[in-house]
């Protein structure tokens, strides 16, 4: 009899356990879900909706905030410069720190080392600390205005942590396969364009997607250099409209939530890879 | 740069090993030297092209903030000529909108410490637990980290608005009426609204570097303390909080390099204001250097965030990596 109640009791006990557990996490998740929604919301209500009704649902709806957003060419035009400036980032920082990591995992030679702490330096280099100098050089070189002005420099600041990642992972790779393939006549590019890069496709695809989310949300360095807004990108386009319609709550808001849906999609899609990256660049790092 | 590492690859193909050190095995001493001039060109073309990049475009700048920073130079024409020795510095430690940045800089890392981490590491141990919907938790949590720092921050500035925002509605919904602020036009709780706003965005980030250390944890130590009569708070204080010391000082470290370099968030929620109650170092630079000309006493400003960055990450890794033999900032000796 007791017995039987005892086992009840910590039934129970679970029970109220999971259920303490879940208020915590729902409470918290609500703090993340209520800006955001309150943006979505915000989008749908007029300004005047927005100060007399702010928790209700938005009665009438106005849509005309987001088919705005959607019609705008500038909004368009910035989706797809922040996509190229991404990609393009992502492309060169890999190519690049794929070979020197190839040299730093496989190779020994004098001043490896010191080279290798040179780049992990830089991990804590702020990006803040060298924008000014950055300007000023990229301006004496021609780069303002110009999408390259941005790809190369990301492309040199994402290279420590995108070089020990890689790094990390050739040496994983036993040294019997290289040696294989150089039996069979593979050269040193032959082996690591032919065997070590499909082999490191996980790893490329970590330090790919970390590339493109720090340039997608990059905003210091898009603010200073691209003058026209021709180049903007989205951080920089979303600063500029909040300033522009600072009156016009509701308008800002539908900008912001559609500004924050390719990235939100990504996320989603790529989330694993992110985080992964993410995890492995500050242990490791 | 791409040409150079294309023709690495037309070389006709040589076998045996690429060591730049000389080998042991046969070939002959001419074969020998043969084989290590080609590895050294291997080599070299390979590390071009990230070393060209690296050097032109984050060292070359950060020299060029060095020298610039003893000059009197509004940034135009060539190289600075007004040697002015170190006055860029002493008008600095003179000046108190920077005094003000570093003890700004300060309670944003205090603040994160105290309030940001501890709370990112229970949720991570919460989410580490068997239940519903964990892995949507965990997406969710982490959501804001994945949004840009401007989208963020304009969202937050709609959000504290008195007129039309939903911050103080929500205060007063929940009766708490009399901590209604004007959020980020009020000197004295600015600062603590922006650091609402980074702990929202933040938080999750470090969470999930606490999972992934707490996964690497194996369940058999704890199980053990469990089986020896350890209570919860013991087994945590005692057995999960120790073998979390490598993350949690990671953890810590990222934050306080995060504070140190702090901009996009505060300039797209106060630019700094009201009257520089929200500046930060990085702010001020900015506003000088881009907003006044005054590239030389901006540079010094870089200049001292650099040494103060460099000094904290020597001085942490020294002190306080130092224990751990996974997380070296830089360089990782113990894997040569």
């Amino acid at each position: 009899m007791s017995h039987i109640s005892s086992r009840e009791r910590a039934r129970t006990q679970r029970r109220l356990r999971h259920l303490g557990l879940h208020t915590i996490v729902i409470a918290i998740g609500a703090l993340i879900v209520v800006p955001i929604g309150y943006g979505v919301l915000g989008g749908f209500k007029s300004n005047q909706q927005l100060s007399t009704n702010p928790f209700g649902l938005p009665s009438p709806w106005v849509v005309s905030n987001y088919t705005d957003v959607l019609a705008s060419p500038d909004f368009w035009r910035q989706v797809g410069n922040s996509t190229f400036i991404a990609i393009a980032t992502a492309l060169i920082v890999v190519a690049t720190a794929a070979l020197a990591g190839f040299v730093f995992a496989r190779f020994a030679f004098r001043g490896r080392e010191l080279l290798f702490t040179l780049f992990t330096m830089g991990l804590m280099f702020p990006f803040a600390v060298a924008i000014l100098p950055l300007f000023v050089l990229l301006r004496a070189m021609g780069l303002l205005d110009n999408p390259l002005g941005v790809i190369l420099p990301q492309a040199a600041f994402a290279l420590p942590v995108t070089i020990v990642i890689l790094r990390g992972f050739f040496r994983t790779i036993p040294g019997e396969v290289e040696e294989a393939a150089t039996l069979d006549g593979c050269s040193a590019f032959g082996f690591f364009w032919r065997i070590l890069l499909p082999m490191a496709r996980p790893a490329i695809a970590t330090v790919s997607v970390l590339a493109v989310v720090n340039s997608w949300n990059n905003f210091f360095l898009p603010l200073v250099v691209f003058n026209s807004p021709e180049w903007w990108t989205i951080p920089v386009g979303v600063q500029q409209f909040s300033g522009q319609y600072s009156t016009d709550t509701a308008k800002v808001l539908a900008y912001v939530i559609v500004a924050m849906l390719p990235a939100l999609g990504f996320y989603a899609v790529a989330e694993r890879q992110l985080i992964s990256g993410l995890t492995a660049g500050a242990t490791k790092g | 740069m791409k040409p150079e590492t294309l023709a690495a690859d037309k070389r006709p193909a040589q076998p045996g090993p690429r060591r730049a050190r000389p080998s042991s095995d046969g070939g002959g001493a001419a074969g020998r030297r043969r084989n290590r001039r080609r590895t050294l060109m291997t080599i070299t073309l390979f590390l071009l092209p990230a070393l060209v990049l690296f050097v032109l475009l984050v060292l070359a700048p950060i020299l060029l903030a060095a020298y610039a920073s003893v000059f009197k130079w509004n940034g135009f024409g060539g190289l600075p000529t007004n040697f002015i020795g170190l006055d860029n510095f002493t008008r600095m430690f003179e000046d108190p909108v920077f005094l003000g940045d570093l003890w700004r800089g300060l309670i944003l890392i205090v603040l994160s410490l105290v309030v940001q981490l501890p709370l990112a590491l229970g949720l991570a141990l919460l989410l580490n637990q068997p239940m519903r919907g964990r892995a949507f938790y965990r997406l969710l949590f982490f959501a804001p980290y994945v949004l840009s720092e401007v989208i963020t921050a304009v969202l937050f500035t709609m959000f504290f608005s008195p007129e039309r925002g939903l911050a103080n509605e929500m205060l007063s919904m929940i009766g708490l009426e009399e901590l209604s602020s004007t959020w980020l036009s009020d000197p004295s709780s600015v600062m603590y609204s922006v650091f609402i706003v980074m702990t929202w965005k933040y938080f999750g980030f470090h969470m999930i570097l606490y999972l992934a250390g707490r996964q690497g944890i194996p369940n058999e130590l704890i199980e053990a303390a469990q089986l020896d009569g350890a209570t919860g708070w013991k087994v945590f204080r005692h057995v999960t909080l120790p073998l979390l010391g490598p993350t949690i000082r990671i953890s810590a470290f990222l934050s306080i390099i995060g504070a140190i370099q702090l901009f996009d968030l505060v300039w797209v929620l106060t630019e700094g204001g009201p009257i520089h109650s929200s500046e930060t170092m990085a702010i001020t630079m900015f506003t000088f250097g881009f907003g006044r000309y005054q590239v030389g006493y901006a540079s010094a400003i870089s200049v001292v965030m650099f040494l103060i960055s460099l000094v904290f990450a020597l001085g942490y890794q020294r002190f306080v990596l130092r224990r751990d033999t996974e997380g070296a900032i830089t360089g990782m000796r113990d894997q040569r």
